[in-house]
This record gives structure tokens, sequence and C-alpha cells, in this order.
């Protein structure tokens, strides 16, 4: 078991390949591979102008209400701005009872067991955020002991991040050995592991740390903390879609998917959703492997459907905030 | 909405999305019974008399009547092109010449959704591509080069270029307008008039062109359009032009130096491909699986530059196939005017016949077919996208342009060997390279005898850079200033032997 004072190993070493990963004895793609900037934003750009109509729409519009992570994460929320957002959730929209509930709302440790209390007997999840959200710049047994902590709270989800300043300077293991600790403290909640997408510079790096989360027990990989103004791009989602691919490929194993951040509008989502469809297939359409982290997106999901269904668009005033 | 089925304790997973028609509409198109030659800056009816019908490839529906042209046709236009000459447009001033191809690409643009949703109806290419890459290309080329019709002294230095006089261009049909923009423009630019004869098959958008020169005021007769099977082609490069252009098949390619052969007029080829796109095994994957796939099922393979031979490093074979297997399984083959359409049409019974024989003889030869499950639509002319493995070079379907959604996929294990057998065809267009390593992309593009190379990338085209090819597809430019120099004559070439 490494040290729980934290890592004295030299900074910049060689990629360490994760346990879980053995080294391929016949010749076999290279594992953790390269991706291509201006091919991948082609790519999702051109998926991103699919033509999604009528039926095909409210199936999607449906889908992203049914898959929404509600997401409250400021330092002044209250046991009373958890309790409206919880409501929210639980019914989106009190004049259409055919609107499902959303999957989860997301909160702070603080805020668990309000919202735990708010959404019993109904099908909606409490994810907590830990390890030090969003920064994650805390030493290692700290993190651990939060998330531990906000199970014990009550949080069916762990939203963990990842330690961006170990990873950037190459220290992959200690990165890695993080979130198995992580992730043995959180049973039997699952885990989401947030990449930051924003500060990892490169479509290169964001594939590596996703197949390092997956390698490390993630349950979820999830692009961002939605607290930088840079996060879940279109292929940036297809780059961490196409990572869960390849391990599904591999190994049979399925891992899921959140984009959080920069999802602000319904169209958007249903963009998301066709990337979804086209690389990982219907079996990923549920929320057992995607969620959208979000807050504003609701409404405008709402406001889609009422469209879709009545062929008019209603004011925003309409649709409650929480 | 569709049925959701239930397991167990997990949420219900969907059946099936299944995307709703998103059909862009015909309306916007106002299609003409029958149409005439554009000759004189009208549209006035052969002297032939004689017609024939085009049709959507899609439907195997009639769409109009156009002219067959006949040999008086081909005379009266080349006649109308020299007067328009020696008449006014040679001695305009550049300046001139160049606020005309400004608007008529401003005006391309102005009708694009008109010109796109034609292109798709008689050519079977869907409209997301005529849409997003066909139109504004062609819109794009008539923008460049009319930058450069006042500037030829700076194009060319102390060359002192001059218009060649009248130039007689014959387009085929895989890219009808966008091949009518490559040709024109420059021609223009240069000071040339012109008479163009569009592909036997895809006549209408070329004939709509002619709506755009009226709009655009273009002095009658320096843009003349025949329409015609490939009787109206020979004569066109048997009559009285300084210069032929040329794109089509290296057969019909040949046909024509043949004829042209000591006659003294200009000529300039583009012909067939066999391009292999090279597949490292340090490629970002996922991406050279795009691209693969772009280059040879997009505008359903009927691309002269096409990636048609895939050359994979054997290291990766296995996982390359298998991700490109299931890609194909995503492709939209269906009706042109859908706007989620990937695949189109293949366009005339002809084409459809010779992918078919090819398709066969590859069968039968030994190689491995591979269909993904489409759904062919009853009428119309359908390919279902197809890969071919365990291809050997000496196969048909590796040396032998199929011109359809059809792909020979062959292995390599080092570079020299990927070079060796890249330039082990009669062909030379195009090929493609995919590598992370930037030392390789130039060293592969240094051994490669192809006239277009893309890296990490495929089928990209832009009016600054020169199309062209190496050995049997043909000679001569088109794009940049390159594509210029074939539409004039430089005064004092005699004192350099040029």
């Amino acid at each position: 078991m490494p040290s729980s004072e934290g890592y004295t190993q030299p900074m910049a070493q060689a990629p360490a390949l994760p346990t879980g990963f053995e080294l391929p004895l016949e010749p076999r793609l290279p594992r953790i591979g390269a991706v291509d900037q201006v091919a991948v934003e082609a790519r999702a750009t051109d998926l991103s102008r699919r033509s999604i109509k009528r039926e095909a729409k409210l199936f999607a519009l449906d889908l992203a209400v049914r898959m929404m992570d509600l997401t409250t994460l400021e330092g002044a929320d209250t046991p009373g701005k958890v309790a409206a957002l919880a409501s929210k959730a639980i019914r989106p929209d009190p004049s259409d009872s055919s609107i499902p509930s959303v999957a989860a709302v997301c909160v702070y440790p603080n805020l668990v067991q309000p919202a735990k209390e708010r959404v019993a007997g109904t099908g909606v999840k409490v994810a907590s955020v830990a390890t030090a959200f969003p920064s994650g710049q805390s030493p290692t047994d700290l993190k651990v002991a939060e998330a531990r902590r906000v199970v014990e709270l009550g949080a069916d989800e762990v939203d963990m991040v990842i330690d961006r300043g170990a990873f950037l300077a190459g220290r992959y293991a200690k990165v890695y050995d993080e979130i198995v600790q992580v992730k043995e403290a959180a049973h039997p909640s699952h885990l989401k592991v947030i990449l930051e997408v924003g500060e990892l510079g490169t479509y290169d790096n964001v594939r590596r740390a996703s197949l390092l989360a997956i390698a490390a027990g993630a349950d979820f990989i999830k692009t961002s903390t939605g607290k930088l103004s840079s996060s879940a791009t279109l292929p940036v989602t297809l780059v961490m879609l196409e990572a869960i691919r390849d391990v599904f490929e591999e190994t049979g194993r399925r891992v899921g998917m959140k984009p959080a951040g920069g999802i602000r509008n319904a169209k958007q989502s249903v963009q998301t959703l066709v990337l979804v469809h086209e690389t990982l297939g219907l079996d990923w359409l549920t929320p057992d492997l995607f969620r959208f982290g979000a807050s504003s997106l609701l409404n405008d999901v709402l406001m889609q459907i009422r469209k879709e269904k009545t062929g008019r668009y209603q004011s925003p005033e309409y649709f409650t905030l929480d | 909405m569709s049925e959701l089925e239930q397991r167990g304790d997990r949420t219900p997973i969907p059946s099936a999305w299944e995307y709703a028609p998103a059909p862009e509409s015909r309306e916007i198109v106002e299609l003409r019974e029958r149409y005439g030659l554009f000759v004189g800056g009208e549209f006035v009816e052969p002297r032939s008399g004689e017609y024939y019908t085009t049709l959507d490839p899609a439907q195997e529906e009639p769409l109009a009547e156009v002219p067959q042209a006949g040999p008086d046709d081909i005379r009266l236009a080349v006649e109308t092109a020299r007067e328009a000459y020696d008449n006014g447009w040679s001695a305009a001033p550049a300046a001139e010449r160049a606020k005309y191809l400004f608007r008529i690409a401003r005006i391309l643009q102005e009708r694009s959704r008109e010109f796109a949703v034609l292109e798709s109806l008689n050519g079977g290419k869907p409209i997301r591509e005529s849409r997003d890459v066909d139109l504004p290309l062609a819109a794009a080329h008539f923008f460049y080069y009319a930058g450069w019709a006042d500037k030829l002294e700076y194009a060319f230095p102390n060359r002192r270029p001059r218009p060649l006089g009248v130039a007689g261009q014959i387009i085929p049909w895989n890219f009808p307008l966008l091949m009518l923009a490559w040709k024109i423009a420059p021609a223009l630019a240069g000071g040339n008039t012109v008479v163009l004869k569009p592909a036997e098959t895809t006549p209408l958008t070329a004939l709509h062109f002619g709506d755009v020169l009226r709009q655009a005021e273009l002095p009658p007769g320096v843009v003349n359009i025949v329409t015609g099977d490939g009787r109206a082609g020979a004569a066109l490069v048997k009559s009285d032009v300084e210069k032929i252009a040329f794109t089509g098949s290296t057969e019909v390619g040949k046909a024509i130096q043949r004829e042209l052969a000591g006659t003294g007029k200009k000529l300039t080829l583009e012909l067939g491909g066999k391009a292999a796109n090279i597949i490292f095994d340090d490629a970002a994957l996922d991406q050279a699986v795009e691209g693969i796939v772009n280059g040879i099922y997009f505008n359903q393979g009927h691309v002269c530059c096409a990636g048609s031979r895939l050359l994979v490093q054997e290291s990766i074979y296995e996982p390359v196939i298998e991700k490109l297997k299931r890609r194909l399984t995503t492709l939209r083959v269906g009706d042109p005017l859908d706007k989620n359409t990937d695949v189109g049409a293949i366009n005339s019974r002809q084409q459809l016949d010779k992918i078919e024989e090819l398709v066969a003889a590859g069968k039968n030869e030994g190689a491995e077919i591979y269909q993904p499950p489409c759904r062919l639509p009853e009428k119309g002319y359908w390919f279902a996208p197809t890969v071919f493995t365990n291809v050997a070079q000496s196969y048909r379907i590796a040396q032998e342009e199929i011109f359809g959604p059809v792909l020979s996929v062959l292995t390599f294990r080092t570079p020299d060997e990927a070079v060796e057998k890249a330039n082990n065809t009669p062909y030379g267009l195009s090929a493609g390279v995919w590598t992370e390593k930037g030392s390789r992309i130039l060293w592969m593009a240094e051994r490669l005898q192809a006239g277009v190379i893309w890296a990490n990338t495929y089928n990209r085209f832009d009016p600054a850079s020169p199309f062209g090819g190496y050995k049997e597809s043909g000679f001569g430019r088109e794009g940049g200033r390159h594509g210029l120099e074939p539409y004039l004559e430089f005064e004092g070439a005699e004192a350099f032997g040029g």
C-alpha cells in the first residue's frame, strides 16, 4: 500500500502503465494511442449536423431529462436551496406529469443529508462531490476520508476530481493510486471521476486520463467540475466516448460518461446524444451509463418538449426556476 | 416514441432511436420541362432538334428534357464564343473581368440552397455534401480567380501573360457544378471565352448556371453551355478552339490526346486515380478510420482522388478493420435529399453496372467482401458501402478504378514497402498518409508519386491549392496560379524555348 504521507518520488517519471492494462503479447494497437485534433473536431461537427426532428427529437429530450444530474455547487447553498432543487428534480414540470424525474441531484458534502431527506422514496439519486472539489489540491488521505464520509452521510454516487497537478507533472501512478483508494472508500456508491478536461490541454491527454481513470476503477468518467469556463465540448466528449468504446471492445466492461458544464440548451444536449448513439450505440442511452451535469439545461429541455407537444414556445415564466 | 425493453432491475434501454426523415424541400428549384442550349446569352433550341431525358438517379424519375447538341450546335457555340472574345472580352479591362467573376460568385452564394438541391436531385449525392462542400467550394473558386483576373502580371512576373482565345471544356458527372467552377473561373480570369459541355447525366446545374450568368449580366457569348453525350464532347474537341480542358476517365482522356496530336491546341487532362490511403501503426486510429470512410464513401466513391486502396500497416490490421466495419454500420444510405443521409445514389445505371462487375470480379479473384446491413430503396441506383479484405496487389479491384463505394484493403510492413505499393499503379492523382510522426509525413510526401498528398486528413480542397495528377492521372493543374497557367500564353516564351 502506498504511504499516506503523499508521494516523494521524483517528478516527470516515464508514464507508468496502470495495472489492469497488461502489455499485450500479440501485436495489437498501442493501447494508449493518439488523437488527431483537426479530424476529431471535424467528426464532432459532422455529427452535430444530424437533423433530429419530431418523434426522434422528443425521444432524445425525454432521455435528456431522465439522464440529468441536477446540480448546485455553490458556497451559498443551504438546505432550503437544496430542498427546492430536489423538488424540481423529482417533478421537473408541475403542469406535465408525463415528464419523468431526473437521474440525480448533485451537491456539496454538507448538503447530502438535506438532499437525501427530500428525495427519499423517489427514484432520484443523491450524488456528492468529494476529494477537495474542485481543485483536488489536498493530501490524499484527506480526500479519501472525505469520500468515505459523504457515503456515510448517504450519497449514492461520488463525483471525485483527479489530481491535475500530478497528471501534468507526469506522475500518473500517483493519480492512478488516488483513484483506486477513493473507489475503495466510496464503495458501495458508484464513482464518477472528473478529469477537468479544460486543464489537460490536449485531446491526447484527455484520452490518456480517461483510460487511466477507467483502469483505476471509475464507473463513470466526467469531463469537468463546471467551475472553469471551458468544459464539455462535443469533440472532448467524443474523445472520451471513443476511449470508453475501446475499453468495452477489449474487455467487455461498460463505463459511463458524463459531460458537465457547457451544455446549456436542449439542442446541445440532443447533439451530445447523437454522439453517444453513433459512437457507443443504444446500450449507452440510459442514465446508468450516461448523465448530463447541468442546472439551466433542464428548463430549456422542458421548453422544447412543450414546443414539440403543443407546437408553440411557452414563455420562460411558465417554467419554475427550482 | 420507440419501445423500451425492460432489463431486470436496470433502467430500460431503448430498442431503437430512429432519426425521423429530414428532407430538404424540392420546392426551391424551378425545373423546366425542356431546356435549350445556353449560347450567346440566351437559351436556344438545338439545331439538331434532338433532346434526351435526364433522370433523378435516386428514384429513376425523369426530371427534364435537355438538348443533344449536334455538330452544328457545337460550331455555333464556338463561333459565338469567338465573336465574344474578339469583340470585347479579350480587350476588356481586367478589372471588368474581375467584376463579373465576383458577381457570379456572389450570386452562387445567394442561390446556394437552390443549386445544392438541384445538384443532389440530378446527381444523387447527399444534400449535406452539395450544401456543405460543392456549393461553398464552387463559389470560392469564382471568388479566388476573380482576385487574380486583374493581377496576371503578378501571377507570372516578367512573362507577359495573354489569353488564348476560346476554350472548350468537358466536365464529369461526379461534381457537376464544382467542376464547372474549376473550369470556367480560371478561363475567364485569363481573358478567354468558353464553351462548356457538362456530363450527359448531370446537365441541370450547368443549365441553371446560364441563368446565373444572365443575372450577372455577363456579356453574351463569353460562356456557352452545350449539353449532350460523348458525341457532343467529341465535336467540341475537334472544333476551332485554342484549348481543351477535360476531366473524366483515362480512356477518354487518351482518345482526346490522340485526336489533338499535331493540332497545336493546348490540352490539360484530369483523369482517374486509384489512391492509396496509408495508415501507420502510430496513427490516431479513430480519426484514421474516419479518414478512410471519408476517402472512399464520400460522394459514393465517385471521386477521382478517392482513397480506394487502404494500405494498413500489418501490426494494426485487426483493430483498424474491426473499427472500420463497426463504423460502416452507422453510415446512412438513402434519399439524397434527406439531411441525415451519408451515402447517396449511384449516378447512373451504367456506373452501377460497372461497380457490380468489378465487385463480382473481386469476389471471384478470392477477396473477402464485407457490407454492413443496409436497407436499400426499391427504385433508383444503389450500392451498399463495401470493403474487400484479403486483396492482392494484382487483383482487378486493386488495379482498376471502380468509382464506387468499394474499398480494397492491402497491408504493408515498413514505410518502404508502403511507398512501393502505393506507387505500384499507372495512376498518380492522390494519396493519404496517417501517422503522428511529422518526419514520416515529410518522408512519405517526398516519395509518393501523387499530385495531391493529404496528411491526417482526406478530400480537402481549396481554390488556392493546385490539384492534378502524375502519370495516367493526367497533366496540368487546377487551382492556384498553376490553374491559371494552362489558359494563358506567354509573350517572349519563344526566347526561353517555352
